[in-house]
């Protein structure tokens, strides 16, 4: 080593090198097609594979989609116009079941000059949702985030306008009441204050409140049944309404697991458990057999709205552990700051630990809802008109009997679109998510 | 510990229950206890009174009365005469049956897929995105659906393998693919030790479970012996032997032939005939689950920094050990949680069956039981209740596996 | 470490009056069976800046954090100014909203600008109506000097300017007693001293301060009081001169010549 020392003669670079070209085996396509498909033997053999394979699959789903026959009004028109044009051997899809049934697989039996208002009530949601999931956006919007589900269930099922009304005036009652009187009988008197009120006015006032104003002032729209409702609309309200209505008691589940007060963290634990360790589908069937069961003899209501309660009793333990993640990745000494500056266990919840824990759930809730609204088909076992449930009635009506195919490409199709990007904005999230955490 | 905080002289106070955090968590809990009470108390008196109303008690002893319909698919035997209980366990088992081919198949798809999506092949990467993508984003009711109408739509009947100019041919000869099922070779024995085969299979499955183990002793020893002499033996063909010898003689002893199916009248005869409803369930639940096991996979890979393979390679190991003894340790750790839950996902998905009309627990227990009986209570609750344990038998079982993959770790 | 605290500090303020702020006598407290406080007597008259040094897993930091019961202990009493600390949650409360306490780590809210930080408690705790509540907040944030990054959010800071809004946040409170839990240890060097001179500038108005560092030459310039502490008891306490140069005890010996003698 010394000696290399020793024979080191001083240099000064004279002038600067400029950069030059790789050689030619080591750029362009040359390069890119070298190194990613047929740098080794195995490589070779896996590229000659996969082509073999995206072959086979393509020539034959291509010539047959391509070549689909989207004007019929039959399955049997399908076919003569094929034996017309390419011959009885051909084997083409015909797209005409789609373009003539395809707004019943979106909407069910909605009435169709009514499906503007299941479309408004589906940009109010995207409208609604926009304030909690950009913060850029004006606090002032979460106001419309409030108003949102009622406008959204009068759109959607019609009727007095004063329902949705007195119903939301009830919220606004538990608001004023820890609002108002909040300060003078303390926190805990406000909340049971809180919960009582709006629940006697519920109870009592809010019905004869409703018709009699209905009677007044007949303000409404035509209202549609929940059995009209179907395909992705039914879906997506499923989903929606499930994940939407379960945070609250999703949230409730996690703190209630993450709680050092015996009985209420066991509590929570086996109610989570029990509804993970259970497929939907037996929920679903008890919703749909068991439900009227629990509750006072008489009740009897919708099977959309007994659908709806089970599956958000579901999402919540799903939410709950969503939560429970979210609250585990917050800093220890967030917890301890909130303690010391003297804010007690809800306030330190409500302004410290939740906003935080959930900003970083709402990946996992988006994921979460995806699952669940892939789930909502399973709602055809119990009779309500899913996109799947919609595709076996479509093939039993005499036009298109004996029709596959061209249905499960289509719902595919738009459960991918829908899912696929809902997935790819969950990663994006939990990118920035991740980046603004260093 | 001595507790020393009341100042002397004073009593219990009332308000103590809420601002005292030695009785405040009592309280709340009693509280809630008593809510908690009110609400389960509120629900089994409805239950009660509607139970009375509709003039029904709660008794499991329909379990033992005879059920009276046929399953086609059962691993016990069984008929219509069998009690509904044994039509719940048929079903049990049928659960259990497609769970854990499922599970098998997924596994082996998702760490194909998984471990392909990392290649530096782009076409490879790039196809196994499609799959992984493709399957995990559109319903697996859907796919089930899908595959079952391929099983009915697109295969030939029985009636097409016959004739001399048949339109389909069988596989090697040995599997038939129908619209009615897929007909595969048999094992049968000519000269078997039992009458009853279950107790021969049995003979086959212990002597194999016998040579994986002795599999494993050789390759403790071949430790040793690396750990002794610094050359590890070469056992390969030892492991091959132990492996296929003893069961290959038991086959011998016992006289083991194929019994492959053959078209006899208007179907096939012989072989074992795999239900469509079974293929179809096992096929898209393995490969709907299969693409989120290739996430996990690829996450778990991923996780491991690159730096790890770097340090590896800048030791000299080579690739293949690398990866078994610096990257696959670390990432069957990331891998096994959710894995886990990929499992329990698919068990419970399973109950999807009812989309093919295979006959699994909810299908029998959960399903035509109770609709024969009336027995929605207690049919829904057993069936919950089978779940339930399911679910925390492969949560304990895939627990004590971490547990072993986290010892190896340290 | 020396040479980064503030040189010259004006003593004549640092009043200690005889009134007493804290009192902990026979104070015990164990982590499952480890002991890690063992009979701490310590007496704290308002006014006193006291430094508390130690080895790590000394007990130091458990030490002041049970004083606003982050930790609680389990055998003898403490008294922050004359409310006794115990199970009472009223008297937890009422403690925690006087004794402002400062991390390691700062634990300010991300979500919140640094405003917010400082406006959360008073609002919410002391219920000072929000504009109040606001200039108070400008007030001390101009005190520590940087009322300009009012409404960025805490990622947005260094490190040091992050543990100076942490100890805005903490006087808006306007507590009694200040905690100090190693503020500058996960400093870069370079910030350390602007922290430092905010501490300093609060012991010049005579604010009763205990502080857990490492930096003993803050100690020597602004406390009236070092104490060190090992195996979670309190092994010796003189006032800053003394005790850096005439140590008694051995291990005070052992961990000064360590720190010092480098």
């Amino acid at each position: 080593m010394s000696d290399t020392h020793a024979q080191t003669v001083a240099y000064v670079r004279d002038t600067m090198t400029d950069q030059r070209e790789p050689p030619l085996s080591q750029s362009g396509a040359y390069k890119w097609v070298h190194e990613n498909m047929l740098s080794t033997p195995l490589n070779v053999i896996l590229t000659v594979a996969s082509l073999w394979v995206i072959w086979v699959v393509l020539s034959h789903v291509m010539p047959w989609a391509i070549f689909g026959i989207w004007d019929a009004t039959s399955l049997s028109e399908c076919r003569a116009i094929r034996d017309e044009i390419y011959g009885a051997d051909a084997s083409v899809a015909c797209w005409a079941v789609i373009s003539e049934r395809w707004p019943q697989l979106l909407f069910g039996f909605y009435p169709p000059e009514m499906y503007w208002r299941p479309v408004l009530a589906f940009v109010l949601f995207l409208a609604a949702i926009a304030p909690i999931l950009f913060n850029s956006l004006p606090r002032k919007m979460l106001w419309l985030t409030a108003a949102a589900p009622f406008v959204m269930f009068w759109l959607i099922w019609g009727g007095t306008i004063w329902g949705p009304i007195c119903i939301a005036l009830g919220f606004v009652i538990g608001w004023a009441a820890v609002h108002f009187a909040g300060p003078r009988i303390g926190a805990l008197g406000s909340i049971l204050l809180a919960v009582v009120l709006p629940v006697l006015y519920w109870l009592v006032i809010a019905g004869p409140l409703a018709s009699g104003l209905s009677t007044i002032l007949p303000i409404g729209l035509e209202q549609v049944a929940s059995r009209d409702m179907g395909g992705f609309m039914l879906a997506l309200i499923i989903g929606i309404a499930g994940i939407v209505l379960s945070l609250p008691l999703g949230i409730v589940l996690a703190l209630g697991r993450q709680s050092d007060l015996f009985l209420i963290n066991k509590v929570s634990v086996i109610f989570i458990e029990v509804i993970r360790g259970v497929p939907l589908i037996v929920w679903l069937f008890t919703a749909s057999l068991l439900l009227n069961y629990f509750l006072p003899p008489g009740t009897n209501f919708d099977l959309m709205l007994r659908v709806i309660i089970m599956v958000t009793l579901f999402s919540s333990a799903y939410i709950a552990e969503v939560v429970r993640g979210g609250l585990a990745a917050l800093h220890k000494g967030q917890y301890e700051a909130a303690d010391a500056l003297g804010l007690d266990y809800w306030k330190s919840m409500r302004l410290v630990v939740l906003p935080q824990a959930l900003k970083i759930s709402i990946p996992g809730i988006v994921n979460t809802f995806i699952g669940l609204f892939k789930d909502t088909t399973l709602v055809v076992f119990i009779g309500l008109l899913d996109p799947i449930g919609l595709s076996n009635a479509i093939r039993a009506s005499t036009q298109w009997n004996g029709i596959y195919w061209e249905l499960f490409v289509f719902i595919g199709l738009c459960f991918f679109i829908f899912c696929f990007s809902m997935g790819r904005y969950s990663l994006f999230l939990e990118k920035k998510l991740r980046r603004e955490h260093r | 510990m001595t507790t020393m905080t009341d100042p002397p002289g004073q009593g219990f106070r009332l308000s103590q229950l809420i601002y005292d955090t030695r009785y405040r968590s009592l309280t709340i809990q009693i509280v809630a206890m008593i809510l908690l009470m009110l609400l389960v108390s509120w629900l089994v008196a409805n239950t009660i009174t509607n139970l009375h109303a509709l003039g029904k008690d709660f008794d499991f002893g329909f379990l033992a009365q005879p059920s009276g319909y046929d399953i086609n698919q059962r691993l016990i035997e069984y008929d219509s005469q069998s009690t509904h209980g044994r039509a719940a366990v048929v079903g049990i088992l049928n659960t259990l049956l497609v769970a854990f081919l499922g599970c098998a198949l997924a596994t082996v798809l998702g760490v194909i897929a998984g471990v392909l999506r990392l290649s530096n092949n782009w076409l490879v990467s790039r196809l196994m995105a499609v799959y992984v993508e493709g399957f995990r984003n559109v319903p697996l009711l859907l796919w089930i659906v899908l595959i079952f109408a391929l099983m009915t739509e697109s295969t030939p009947a029985p009636s097409a393998f016959r004739g001399d100019t048949p339109t389909a041919s069988m596989l090697l000869d040995g599997v038939a693919v129908t619209n009615r099922g897929v007909y595969i070779p048999a094992i049968h024995f000519a000269s078997p030790f039992f009458e009853s085969g279950m107790y021969n299979w049995l003979i086959v499955l212990i002597a194999f479970a016998a040579s994986v183990f002795a599999v494993r002793r050789l390759g403790v020893w071949a430790a040793a012996r690396q750990e002794a002499t610094g050359d590890r033996p070469t056992t390969w063909y030892l492991t091959l032997g132990i492996l296929v010898l003893p069961v290959a003689i038991l086959f011998v002893l016992m006289g083991a032939f194929l019994d492959l199916p053959a078209l006899k009248g208007f179907n096939f005869q012989g072989g074992v005939h795999l239900r469509g409803s079974l293929i179809a369930l096992w096929l898209a639940l393995s490969l709907y689950t299969g693409a989120f096991i290739a996430e996990i996979v690829r996450g778990g890979i991923l996780a491991i920094s690159k730096g790890q393979s770097e340090a590896a390679f800048a030791l000299g190991l080579r690739p293949g050990t690398t990866m078994n003894l610096v990257i696959l340790p670390q990432a069957l750790r990331v891998i096994i949680p959710p894995l886990t839950s990929q499992y329990l996902n698919l068990t419970k998905n399973s109950s999807l069956a009812i989309a093919v009309g295979y006959m699994d627990a909810r299908s029998t227990l959960g399903g035509i039981t109770i609709n024969q009986t009336g027995r929605e209570l207690e049919g829904m609750l057993l069936l919950g209740l089978f779940y339930l344990v399911l679910s925390l038998a492969i949560s304990a079982v895939m627990n004590v596996y971490n547990n072993s993959v986290k010892l190896k770790e340290r | 470490m020396q040479n980064q605290a503030t040189g010259t500090v004006d003593r004549s303020h640092m009043q200690v009056s005889d009134e007493i702020a804290i009192q902990i006598t026979k104070m015990n407290k164990w982590y499952g069976s480890f002991h890690v406080l063992r009979d701490i007597d310590l007496t704290v008259h308002r006014g006193e800046r006291i430094v508390i040094a130690g080895p790590s897993g000394s007990g130091k930091s458990t030490m002041i954090r049970c004083i606003n019961r982050l930790e609680e202990h389990q055998a003898g009493k403490i008294i922050v100014d004359g409310t006794e600390l115990g199970s009472d949650l009223k008297n937890i409360d009422k403690i925690r909203s006087e004794v402002g306490m400062v991390f390691q780590h700062f634990n300010l809210f991300p979500h919140l600008t640094i405003l917010e930080n400082c406006t959360l408690a008073p609002i919410w705790v002391r219920k000072v109506p929000k504009k109040e509540a606001e200039a108070t907040a400008m007030h001390f944030l101009e005190k520590v000097k940087i009322p300009e990054q009012a409404h960025k959010y805490p990622g947005q800071l260094s490190g040091g300017q992050q543990q100076r809004v942490a100890i805005a946040r903490s006087l808006c409170m306007k507590p009694r007693i200040m905690l100090f839990d190693e503020p500058t240890s996960a400093l870069d060097p370079e910030m350390i001293k602007e922290v430092l001179d905010t501490m300093v500038s609060l012991a010049e108005e005579g604010m009763t301060m205990l502080c857990v560092t490492h930096e003993m030459g803050f100690a020597q310039a602004v406390a009236n009081r070092v104490i060190f502490m090992d195996a979670g008891q309190i092994v010796e306490q003189n006032e800053p001169n003394a005790f850096f140069n005439n140590p008694q005890h051995e291990r005070t010996k052992l961990f000064l010549s360590q720190i010092l003698g480098h």
